[in-house]
């Protein structure tokens, strides 16, 4: 099998693509749903009608939308430089905890501060809290080579780690029964419902904001030509006079500080209050949603919409039908690589010798 | 303090080894992987994949070491995967690895929960028993006839590595395919076989957490550990030898910090949670990796796809 | 003397027969209709310029490339395509122009890869060794098996690389470009090896694009144009090189020439001061060691020397990328600090060696590549939001004025990697020259390194011209070269670069060839050379 370099792509390769690593999806994971002994087409049907079929499953994929949008647009920014951030779940965590540390103290007064103020300074401390975290890795690398994925990596356990140690210890909530959660923010700091009778919140304007800002970004400041001239060949940017060393760290704190304001948007638009498993992986799923959109911020918004979709309509279909929910995850775990196989084919001729 | 009689009793050193023998078996797969110049992510889910598998043949009747052929079996299909998608399709290793944790861990998830609907306690199985029988030397009879696999298992790579042809030949690819290739070897096909060997062995390391350490499948029960092995690579400079060091260094420091948490967590005075006891092997992995950076002398094709033909 | 009719050696059957090689890559014919023979005892050079053809057939012949049509034939029987293992098998050997060596093991273990099956349980590297020293001795190559290849020299590199075909018992050995990194005396010594092989019946296929060189080394002079056979000589003594020069280029080519008879222009004051410059070395880059240069306005001066002596290491240092490990560097006059910006702003405009992974970025635009350097200059960015529209016009004059072809349909969208060698070169070149403001039009200084590398000949003059238009207009031009014809034909005075160290500059007519060969060598003394070993 040979493989040829395109000196174009055709245009319906640009759409035929992900179509087909889709399809393939749905057909392998269809295996595995058979498997389970459910009635495939039907369990399609229920995962699609439990994502997307109702009024009801819409607002849930929003809601499971907005922290996804969020980590998927600091992978999809951090990869663009090549800066392989599979930290975001425990900046997530950090982003969290610093919200509740700053909203939450003294039983939700917190400082003596108008709320306004204290919203803001919630929100910073989030972001500070989850850039501080990546940049320590990204410093690692640009000053010893430090492979970074290892060390975000790590970092996950570690800050789960000492999630786990506050909530037993400083910021627990004396108040509550059952399994440890921390002391929630104010009322008053809490995000709004969109919709009535919904979970929908304002974080899903600030995340689907914060992709229109990414975009623009991008393509019209010189951060974002920075950032992409490093992330393509960072030799050729280093010859032309580019300040590679603080491209990287510059976006090494806004993807930590955009995961750790997924973090305090999920507190303050959801429950109030940290627990351990407030995060079914947003982080991780956060890099899929990433590589689905092809690294771009306005396709982090749909395939953010796609994943929660799946995850939303999976929970639906396993309540019904008896199929396990972890046919979630291997629906977005196939689609990621069906879909860099899928890519590599617009930019690749495969030749079969 | 009590901590010097710990160093010194049985107990400790029998989980130190316990506790590195999964990472013998890691490390040692990505080393191989890495010699032949492809970065390996995918360990963290194979080992998830490799747990499930072989503890799967067991609790179906299979024999151990059955259930360990079939972890290693396991293995190497996500292994092949790998190699098709970083060695034939030339995709970045980086996102390939990750997305085949992803699919390993959540295949193994999405299998279990279909094998077992209505489980409140994992199922257990009968473990590997110790060797006391018939093995005379002490803190060594009471492991598992795993861990004498894994201690015999890093020499015999050395020297496949350095003194067989096969070796040199998946070195020299890990160095300058290039070489290879213009001396009549195939890339690929050397690449692919490094990678499904590789990741055999870091199946038989998931393995060994059902199969010996404990006695069932638990989500969460890698935890890190593939990771871990990654870093410990880079620490031992791609070499069997140092990597079974690693592997025991590492096994010390977690066995220790382990005994200070049930020591009641107050070694210095004062009350620390046990939490930060649990961080600290996380944190020396990271300490190990940038101790290591500074000498890196990695495979020169490392991370490098290679394809034929554009020279 | 063409002759096409190659008459044989009379006893030495047909050792190789290449009928009809034809091999495409995209749009570009590589070979068309090849057609060679090469007999046991004899060298044949493959001569040809840049882009000919002539890596591509012994690809092809090595197995690395398969051939679209055309058969090849070793001792009467067919080689199957596409598989060095066969060709190797077949007795063919092949030392290519940037070596497969890994510089991590050791000599041993780069001649031994692949000599034994996989499958067998030991190594016998005992007998390696002593098949390794056996053939060293009988060829006169020394080696030293247990030397790590990383910390040889590029002449035992290169001894390493031709054993490994040795060892294997080849019977026809292929060599791509040999001479392009060794000096004169390397040179001198590697074609009395293969005089030692010819001797034992061997058959060399030797490429080069170097007139004097072919016609010193060989006994039958093939020439590959655009991909086809044009010429073929049977008496390599019988040919003058402006026959051979004619069948390479095809016509007659005016070289772009500085005008010998023009005055010397009034010496421009110093633009670019070195005084005892050293920079450290650093992995595989070499040092420099206590460099002294003067460039002035309006003249072209150039480095010479073998790759792989410090030129890079210079060429860096002249482009902002390194910091000095003592001494000093002044542009006009002023010490900068190592920050490529920093040299742009003070009109240093620089030509980089790699021009796909250095000189541009492959995935950007056109008008991205045309402003990579200044990008954040006021002109084109406004509180750190680009003008795109200001950044575009200036990429539209520099792709008019400079005459960069191959965008397409795209136009200045197309990504960079869309443009050919020598289109990108003109993309960069134009770049380098076209600064802020139009109305000067050359920057104060080219550091340019191996501009016209790949280059066809249509594009070389070209590319002469424009620099030495620039330096007409009063700009100082730094060339650095490996071609010694280039730097010949344009320098006002040449400077030649060995291990790090650079000789007195001196005028282009004190140079003689002798003596740049002798310097290249790391020679200055007396022009009587040392015995070629």
């Amino acid at each position: 099998m040979r493989l040829e370099p395109r000196t174009h792509t055709p245009a319906w390769l640009w759409l035929a693509a992900p179509a087909a690593a889709l399809g393939f999806t749905l057909l392998a994971t269809s295996l595995l749903v058979a498997w389970a002994g459910a009635p495939v087409g039907r369990a399609y049907v229920l995962l699609l009608e439990g994502g997307f079929g109702s009024r009801f499953a819409w607002t849930e994929t929003l809601t499971r939308a907005t922290p996804l949008i969020l980590t998927g647009l600091a992978a999809a920014l951090a990869f663009r430089a090549r800066l392989y951030n599979i930290g975001a779940e425990g900046q997530l965590y950090a982003g969290a905890l610093a919200a509740v540390a700053v909203g939450g103290l003294h039983g939700g007064s917190g400082f003596a501060a108008p709320v306004g103020l204290l919203f803001i300074a919630m929100i910073v401390a989030a972001c500070v809290a989850g850039a501080l975290l990546l940049l320590v890795p990204a410093l690692l690398k640009s000053r010893l080579g430090v492979d970074e994925v290892v060390t975000t990596l790590l970092l996950n356990f570690i800050v789960l780690l000492l999630v786990s140690a506050m909530l037993d210890g400083p910021m627990k909530d004396p108040g509550a029964l059952g399994w440890p959660q921390s002391v929630a923010i104010a009322d008053a700091l809490q995000l709004q419902p969109l919709l009535e009778r919904s979970r929908v919140h304002s974080g899903l304007l600030v995340a689907l904001l914060l992709a229109a800002l990414l975009a623009l970004l991008l393509r019209h400041t010189t951060l974002g030509f920075e950032i992409r001239a490093v992330g393509a060949n960072a030799r050729a940017a280093a010859f032309a006079g580019m300040p590679v060393g603080r491209v990287m760290w510059q976006v090494a704190l806004l993807s930590g500080a955009l995961a750790g304001l997924a973090g305090a948007v999920e507190v303050a638009g959801r429950a109030g209050y940290v627990t351990l498993d407030m995060s079914p992986g947003y982080g991780y799923s956060g890099i899929v949603v990433a590589m689905l959109a092809g690294l771009n911020p306005i396709g982090v918004v749909f395939a953010a919409v796609f994943v929660a979709g799946m995850l939303v309509g999976a929970d639906g279909m396993s309540r019904a039908v008896a199929v396990p929910t972890y046919i979630a995850d291997v629906i977005v775990a196939v689609s990621l690589i069906a879909v860099l196989v899928a890519t590599m084919t617009t930019r690749w001729r495969v030749h079969l010798r | 303090m009590e901590t010097l009689d710990l160093l010194f009793s049985v107990p400790f050193w029998v989980a130190v080894l316990r506790i590195a023998t999964p990472l013998i078996f890691g490390t040692l797969g990505v080393l191989l992987c890495e010699r032949a110049g492809v970065l390996n992510l995918g360990i963290e889910g194979i080992m998830v994949a490799g747990a499930f598998a072989g503890w799967l043949t067991v609790y179906a009747g299979g024999g151990l070491w059955l259930g360990v052929c079939v972890a290693a079996l396991t293995g190497m299909a996500f292994g092949a995967l790998h190699a098709l998608l970083t060695v034939t399709l030339a995709l970045s290793q980086h996102v390939a690895g990750l997305g085949i944790t992803l699919l390993a861990t959540s295949l193994a998830s999405y299998a279990y929960r279909v094998s077992f609907p209505k489980v409140d306690s994992p199922p257990t199985i009968q473990p590997f028993g110790d060797m006391t029988a018939w093995l005379p030397l002490p803190v060594l009879n009471q492991q598992t006839p795993m861990t004498l696999f894994a201690l015999l298992l890093a020499p015999l790579l050395a020297w496949g590595l350095m003194r067989t042809p096969l070796g040199l030949a998946i070195r020299m690819v890990g160095e300058n395919p290039s070489a290879a290739e213009g001396q009549g070897l195939s890339v690929a096909r050397l690449r692919t076989g490094a990678i499904v060997a590789g990741s055999g062995l870091m199946g038989v390391a998931g393995a060994f957490l059902t199969l010996a350490a404990f006695n069932a499948f638990y989500f969460n029960m890698v935890n890190g550990r593939g990771w871990v092995c990654v870093a410990l690579v880079v620490f031992a400079s791609w070499q069997p030898g140092k990597a079974l060091l690693g592997a025991l260094l590492f096994g010390f420091f977690d066995a220790l910090q382990l005994r200070l948490q049930q020591a009641g967590g107050g070694a210095f005075g004062v009350d620390v949670p046990y939490q930060f006891y649990l961080m600290l092997p996380y944190a020396m992995a990271i300490v190990a990796l940038v101790a290591a950076a500074r000498r890196a002398a990695y495979p020169q094709a490392l991370m490098k796809p290679y394809r034929r033909g554009e020279r | 003397m063409t002759d096409t009719a190659v008459p044989a050696v009379p006893a030495a059957p047909a050792l190789l027969r290449l009928s009809g090689i034809t091999k495409r890559f995209g749009a570009l014919l590589a070979n068309d209709a090849v057609s060679l023979e090469l007999r046991g005892g004899e060298v044949l050079a493959l001569l040809g310029e840049n882009g000919a053809g002539k890596s591509t057939l012994v690809s092809i012949l090595f197995g690395h490339y398969v051939a679209d049509a055309g058969s090849i034939e070793v001792n009467g029987r067919a080689l199957p395509p596409g598989q060095p293992k066969a060709a190797l098998a077949a007795g063919v050997g092949m030392v290519h122009q940037h070596f497969t060596l890994a510089d991590n093991l050791s000599v041993l273990d780069n001649v031994m890869l692949g000599t034994e099956p996989l499958w067998q349980p030991f190594s016998r590297r005992r007998d390696a060794r002593g098949h390794l020293l056996d053939a060293a001795a009988r060829f006169g190559l020394q080696v030293n098996p247990e030397a790590r290849v990383g910390d040889l020299s590029v002449g035992e590199r290169q001894r390493v690389e031709i054993l490994k075909a040795l060892v294997r018992g080849a019977k026809l050995l292929i060599l791509d470009e040999p001479t392009a990194v060794l000096t004169p005396q390397e040179s001198r010594a590697l074609f009395v090896t293969l005089k030692k092989m010819v001797a034992r019946g061997m058959a060399i296929l030797f490429i080069s694009h170097k007139l004097d060189e072919v016609r010193a080394v060989s006994d039958r002079i093939a020439v590959l144009r655009a991909g086809k056979l044009v010429a073929s000589f049977g008496d390599a003594t019988a040919v003058s090189p402006q026959e051979l020069a004619q069948a390479m280029v095809g016509r007659n080519v005016d070289a772009v020439a500085r005008d010998a008879a023009r005055a010397r222009p009034p010496a421009g004051r110093v633009l670019c001061m070195l005084r005892d410059a050293s920079v450290a070395p650093s992995g595989e880059r070499p040092a420099l060691a206590r460099v002294n240069l003067d460039l002035r306005g309006g003249e072209m001066l150039a480095i010479a020397g073998v790759a792989g002596n410090g030129q890079r290491t210079l060429a860096d240092l002249l482009s902002g990328l390194l910091p000095l490990a003592s001494g000093t560097l002044e542009i006009a006059g002023r010490s900068l600090a190592a920050d490529p910006r920093a040299f742009i702003r003070a009109g240093v405009a620089r030509i980089p060696e790699d021009r796909q992974s250095v000189g541009a970025i492959g995935e950007l635009s056109l008008w991205e590549n045309a402003v990579l350097e200044r990008y954040a200059s006021r002109r084109f960015a406004t509180w750190g939001v680009l003008r795109m529209a200001k950044a575009r016009d200036h990429a539209r004059i520099i792709v008019e004025r400079f005459d960069v072809r191959g965008a397409g349909a795209l136009g200045l969208d197309a990504p960079a990697r869309a443009l050919s060698g020598g289109n990108l070169q003109k993309l960069i070149l134009g770049r380098a020259l076209t600064g802020e403001h139009y109305r000067k039009p050359v920057p104060l200084l080219i550091v340019a390194h191996q501009p016209t590398w790949g280059l066809d000949v249509g594009a070389v003059a070209d590319l002469h011209r424009r620099l030495l238009d620039a330096c007409a207009a009063g700009a100082g031009v730094l060339l650095i070269s490996e071609d010694l014809d280039e730097i010949l034909a344009l320098a006002d005075r040449i400077a030649v670069m060995a291990r790090g160290r650079l000789t007195d500059v001196r005028p282009r007519d004190a140079w003689s060839a002798a003596a740049l060969g002798l310097a290249m060598g790391g020679n200055q003394t007396a022009p009587e050379a040392r015995d070629a070993t």
